[in-house]
């Protein structure tokens, strides 16, 4: 029995590649039908009329491949609602027909090295915020906190049950870097050790990327709280 | 000029627009775009403080009077810039071209300057135009707008070879600042717009003219500082940071402010209100007072007296050549002295 709940949960596995966050936690999901013959309906909002093609294009397409893998589904409709190329992307999503279909001439249709491009981003903020924790008193006991000690780490000595070391390793794998037990616990671009003179300049850099990718969510919420009267949990101040 | 705590601080606001969105300077058939254009802007507005937001027919078209009181009278604005953004495809007179801005050149005097702008998709016409344009108004200063729709096309690169003859046109004329903004943008539309990469490539060909890349290449702000740190005539353009962030994400704000001073520094940092998106006012005010809310920030440099004033004004006086009375400039060696080279900072960055 398709529920709609397993509709979300899907979803859910839906990344914006921008921002490196959920769908499902940006509010991008306006509504989600799901009929009693297993037929699912999703309408996505995104936050200006403007966003770019490119990325509005990928969350549409990854939304029905997600809601397609779900078993017991039959036909599935997504649909971007409101966006000034939503016409042209609609039809190419429904089509099947990629991204070159939706803008023929503009783009060469292919939004893999765009999509590598922010998977990198993504988990150089990711690999950031694991090593922040490593530091912190406030991390797993036992845990080393010097530079050293942590470019060491192989895979197998973090905590595994820490959302963000798991989040690093499904990101490892699907750029196909080295994320056995015995690889090292933090990569760099190449797949490599970082050493430990790197390591200062190195985590700075992903403090710097994670902020980029946190402020874009953050102002991207805030325009759709304006525009759709979304409510945002991240809001720090009642405006 | 703004005082506060016995000190005094010279105000240059960068970044500002007088703009008509309003109906009747909507080119038919591309109401969509001009509205949804305008309520986009607007949207922003109401990231600012609650007793600044304007209603919307009051921010499709507001008056020289209004920007008087705005900028000059409430908002304590020494030197005001005005930067152009023609959308002609969608507003019949243009968003706010340099004619629009130029009303105000009368009323206000040295107070206020206009910049030109040039799009290299219009080939000699425009080479023409640019010069032209910068017979009449005299301006220092050129707003490069990649993200406008030009007949069929959706966009242009900095490392456009068209854009090359325009270049050397600036140097030619001493148009030296060059400020540029990406988006909200859309081509290449298989690629990341948003990308500054040929801002950076552009900065190294022209190391004469200074680079200002405005709202600081939000919503990339870490390809930004990666570039602003190896490149000596990039400067950030402060608009949007402060009147988006500062009061919406004040922890956001704190971060993005402690990352600019560590990566670009506070010789390169410029104000920018993006007037009538933001008023003055406020903004300046709580720059003043900002400072890191706790001491997760000591790792970042610090918001001095110096740094505020520089940010505020002293920084772009120097690149408009706009003499600063002399009780509001910094005695000698008052402040830190930049960064020489920062360059090994993004050795090996990805």
């Amino acid at each position: 029995m398709i529920t709609q709940a397993r509709v979300i949960a899907a979803l859910a596995t839906v990344h914006d590649p921008e921002l490196d966050e959920p769908i499902t936690d940006l509010g991008f999901v306006g509504s989600c039908v799901v009929s009693d013959g297993g037929d699912v309906d999703v309408h996505l909002r995104l936050p200006t009329p403007q966003c770019a093609p490119n990325f509005a294009f990928l969350m549409a397409s990854d939304a029905r491949e997600a809601v397609r893998r779900v078993p017991g589904v039959r036909m599935v409709g997504v649909v971007l609602d409101d966006h000034y190329t939503a016409g042209e992307i609609n039809d190419a999503v429904a089509g099947g027909g990629g991204f070159g279909a939706a803008f023929p001439g503009e783009s060469s249709g292919d939004l893999e090295a765009l999509r590598e491009l922010f998977q990198r981003k993504a988990l150089l903020a990711r690999q950031g915020r694991v090593v922040a924790m490593l530091l912190s008193p406030a991390g797993p006991s036992g845990t080393p906190s010097d530079h050293a000690a942590v470019v060491a780490l192989c895979v197998a000595d973090l905590p595994p049950d820490h959302s963000e070391v798991a989040r690093c390793l499904v990101l490892r794998r699907e750029l196909g870097l080295p994320c056995g037990p015995s690889d090292p616990a933090l990569v760099a671009g190449d797949g490599s050790r970082l050493t430990a003179e790197e390591l200062p300049l190195w985590l700075r850099r992903a403090r710097l990327v994670g902020l980029s990718l946190e402020s874009n969510g953050g102002i991207c919420r805030s325009l759709l709280r304006v525009r759709h009267g979304v409510f945002d949990p991240t809001e720090e101040v009642a405006t | 000029m703004y005082e506060k705590d016995g000190e005094k601080y010279f105000v240059f606001d960068t970044h500002l627009h007088f703009w008509d969105a309003s109906p009747a300077n909507w080119v038919p058939g591309a109401e969509e775009y001009a509205k949804g254009w305008i309520e986009c802007f607007h949207a922003y507005q109401s990231l600012g403080p609650g007793d600044t937001h304007w209603s919307l027919e009051h921010f499709q078209k507001y008056s020289a009077d209004d920007f008087e009181k705005d900028v000059y009278t409430d908002g304590y604005v020494d030197v005001a810039v005005s930067q152009p953004t023609y959308l002609k495809e969608w507003y019949a007179k243009g968003f706010n071209a340099i004619e629009q801005n130029a009303e105000l050149l009368d009323r206000f005097g040295d107070t206020f300057m206009v910049n030109g702008r040039f799009d290299p998709r219009e080939g000699e016409a425009g080479l023409a135009q640019l010069e032209a344009d910068h017979e009449q108004y005299g301006f220092k200063g050129v707003k490069l707008y990649t993200a406008e729709w030009h007949n069929g096309s959706r966009g242009w690169a900095l490392t456009d070879p068209e854009a090359e003859p325009f270049f050397a046109k600036c140097e030619e004329l001493a148009i030296k600042n060059v400020h540029v903004h990406k988006g909200p943008t859309i081509w290449p539309l298989d690629k990341d717009s948003f990308d500054v990469k040929d801002v950076d490539i552009a900065a190294t060909s022209h190391p004469d003219l200074n680079f200002v890349v405005e709202h600081v290449g939000l919503p990339r702000i870490e390809d930004f500082c990666f570039m602003a740190t190896q490149e000596p005539n990039v400067y950030a353009g402060l608009s949007v940071v402060v009147g988006g962030l500062m009061h919406a994400r004040p922890r956001f704000f704190a971060k993005c402010m402690g990352e600019l001073l560590f990566w670009v520094g506070e010789d390169k940092m410029m104000f920018g209100s993006d007037y009538a998106i933001w008023e003055p006012k406020w903004q300046i005010e709580g720059l003043v007072d900002w400072d890191y809310p706790d001491d997760t920030f000591s790792d970042f440099p610090r918001w001095t007296t110096a740094a505020k004033k520089k940010v505020l004004g002293l920084n772009a006086a120097r690149l408009y050549d706009v003499e600063v009375p002399e009780e509001l400039r910094l005695a000698d060696g008052e402040g830190t002295p930049a960064a020489e080279d920062d360059a090994q900072l993004v050795e090996g960055a990805a």
